[in-house]
């Protein structure tokens, strides 16, 4: 296949970036979209230019490194990560572009990676449960309902990848904090810190930058492990009790 | 901004319903207007529960803005590079036009309240109605400029209301499921058509001539 591509290139944090072009011959239908950017990486660097840029890490879907705006949908056409998406799903002769995360607590530190540090200190802020080290408790010991148990499996799929923030137009963060929020609020072990810890993280979220939710929804189609839109809802729920209970 | 948004959904299904007493007549139509003031009397004075209702509508109206605005800041300042190329997955029309969608609706509530109670203009013969509100309302719908901008307006109020009845369900934490949520969703639409669909009636009917003076 042969491709044109539009990629935003930004030498450092403060100085201004563009987008450049760039044509690629030979790729092939069963590269993965970063073999791809690998092959574009080799073709300048024997041109002697500046390789471009990008995060990745375990490729294999589970990192959340990989962060890319492909032709403005976050971590491209497939519902799943940059890393697990291959040229297949595009055409020869296609133009594809390619952004970092926009987000302002996301700041572009070279062409298209990110610092995503903002969701480190939301998780420090709250999205822990306090245990004690040492040796490992039974695992039996705390029962914890099917149904509670299903959904907090389902929601602790969250990799933290930030295209929840990317995708949305509020650059709001509400998926994943909720992800988080829903995840411990269902188990027993996530109860004492349950309602300090959604005041705390989204006192976080907003003091990052993050914009504010208005459910519109582009979050949960952007997200690779498809966690659903109530998660927002859980958070909202638990925010209210919170608050009302003087948290 | 869910709670007011709520207040206005059961403002527009109240103010919906006494509309349509358009279809029962002058007589129905007016003495549906004179019992809104008098509704409560002599426990409330004159008027008294109109003022009720219009000062809480007042503090709902302050909120919501206040509420739209500061989201609005938030938004811009959290994404202040714009994608080159960004593409809807997950959103609707409604979901996307609640700024201007809302800005719209402002607009034409201030232009209402001119046309039916502050000033009441009335374009076709400058008569203001007095004590006859239905006539007004006739002689407004009669134009048929006057017509457009209201539906164009319930155009926008349904979109308006599509998202907003969802999204205050969701802002409430009331869909925490995916039943929950598929319900929240129909929920919007049922408002939406209702409201805007039953707005709509009362100048329709009255430009094609089905109610008349
Ligand atoms: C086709 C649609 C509509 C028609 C025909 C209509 C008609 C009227 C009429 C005749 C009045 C005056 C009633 C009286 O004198 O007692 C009125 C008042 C009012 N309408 Fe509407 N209306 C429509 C839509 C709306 C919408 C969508 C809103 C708000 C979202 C709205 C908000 C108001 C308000 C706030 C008042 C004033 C109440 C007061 O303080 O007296 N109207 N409308
Ligand atoms: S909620 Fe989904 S999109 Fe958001 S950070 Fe987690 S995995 Fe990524
Ligand atoms: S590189 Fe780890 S999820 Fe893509």
């Amino acid at each position: 296949m042969k491709l044109t591509l539009k990629i935003w290139r930004q030498e450092n944090p403060t100085a201004t970036g563009a987008i450049h072009t760039y044509e690629l011959d030979g790729v092939s239908k069963d590269m993965s979209f970063l073999e791809m950017l690998d092959l574009l990486n080799e073709q300048l660097v024997t041109s002697g230019e500046e390789p471009v840029a990008f995060d990745s890490d375990c490729r294999e879907g589970i990192c959340g490194m990989c962060s890319l705006m492909i032709n403005g949908e976050a971590h491209g056409p497939e519902v799943t990560t940059t890393c697990q998406l291959h040229m297949r799903s595009f055409n020869d002769g296609d133009t594809i572009t390619i952004e970092p995360w926009r987000a302002e607590p996301f700041p572009v530190l070279k062409d298209l990676v990110v610092d995503r540090s903002a969701f480190d200190r939301i998780i420090q802020a709250g999205g822990y449960i306090s245990a004690n080290t040492g040796s490992a408790p039974e695992a039996n010991s705390v029962p914890a309902p099917r149904d509670k148990a299903m959904r907090a499996f389902n929601v602790a799929t969250c990799i933290g990848c930030g295209a929840c923030v990317a995708a949305c137009p509020n650059g709001s963060a509400s998926l994943f904090m909720g992800a988080k929020i829903t995840h411990l609020g269902e188990l027993p072990q996530g109860q004492p810190e349950r309602w300090s810890r959604v005041v705390d993280m989204v006192g976080q979220h907003d003091h990052e930058g993050f914009g504010g939710c208005t459910n519109i929804g582009e979050c949960a189609s952007a997200c690779p492990k498809e966690i659903p839109l109530d998660v927002i809802s859980q958070l909202n729920k638990d925010l209210r009790t919170a608050l009302k209970n003087g948290h | 901004m869910a709670v007011s948004g709520l207040l206005f959904i059961g403002f527009v299904l109240g103010h919906m319903y006494g509309n349509l007493k358009a279809f029962a007549g002058e007589e129905s139509f007016n003495e549906y207007a004179h019992h809104l003031r008098e509704l409560g009397t002599p426990m409330l004075p004159y008027e008294g529960f109109l003022w009720i209702m219009r000062v809480g509508l007042i503090a709902a109206v302050i909120v919501h803005i206040a509420c739209a605005v500061a989201l609005w800041s938030r938004a811009a300042k959290a994404r202040p590079v714009k994608y080159a190329v960004k593409k809807n997955r997950g959103s609707s029309i409604s979901s996307r036009t609640m700024r201007w969608g809302g800005l719209t609706l402002l607009l034409f509530i201030v232009w209402h309240l001119l046309n039916f109670t502050i000033v009441k203009i009335n374009p076709s013969n400058g008569d203001t109605g007095g004590e006859n509100p239905y006539a007004l309302v006739v002689d407004t719908f009669d134009t048929w400029w006057m017509t457009i901008i209201y539906l164009v307006a319930m155009v926008a109020l349904g979109l308006h209301l599509h998202h907003g009845t969802f999204s205050s369900l969701q802002t409430l934490g009331l869909t925490n499921s995916a039943t929950s949520r598929a319900r929240a969703r129909a929920a919007g639409w049922v408002v939406a058509i209702v409201v805007a669909g039953g707005f709509s009636l009362v100048p329709l009917s009255v430009l094609v001539g089905i109610i008349e003076k």
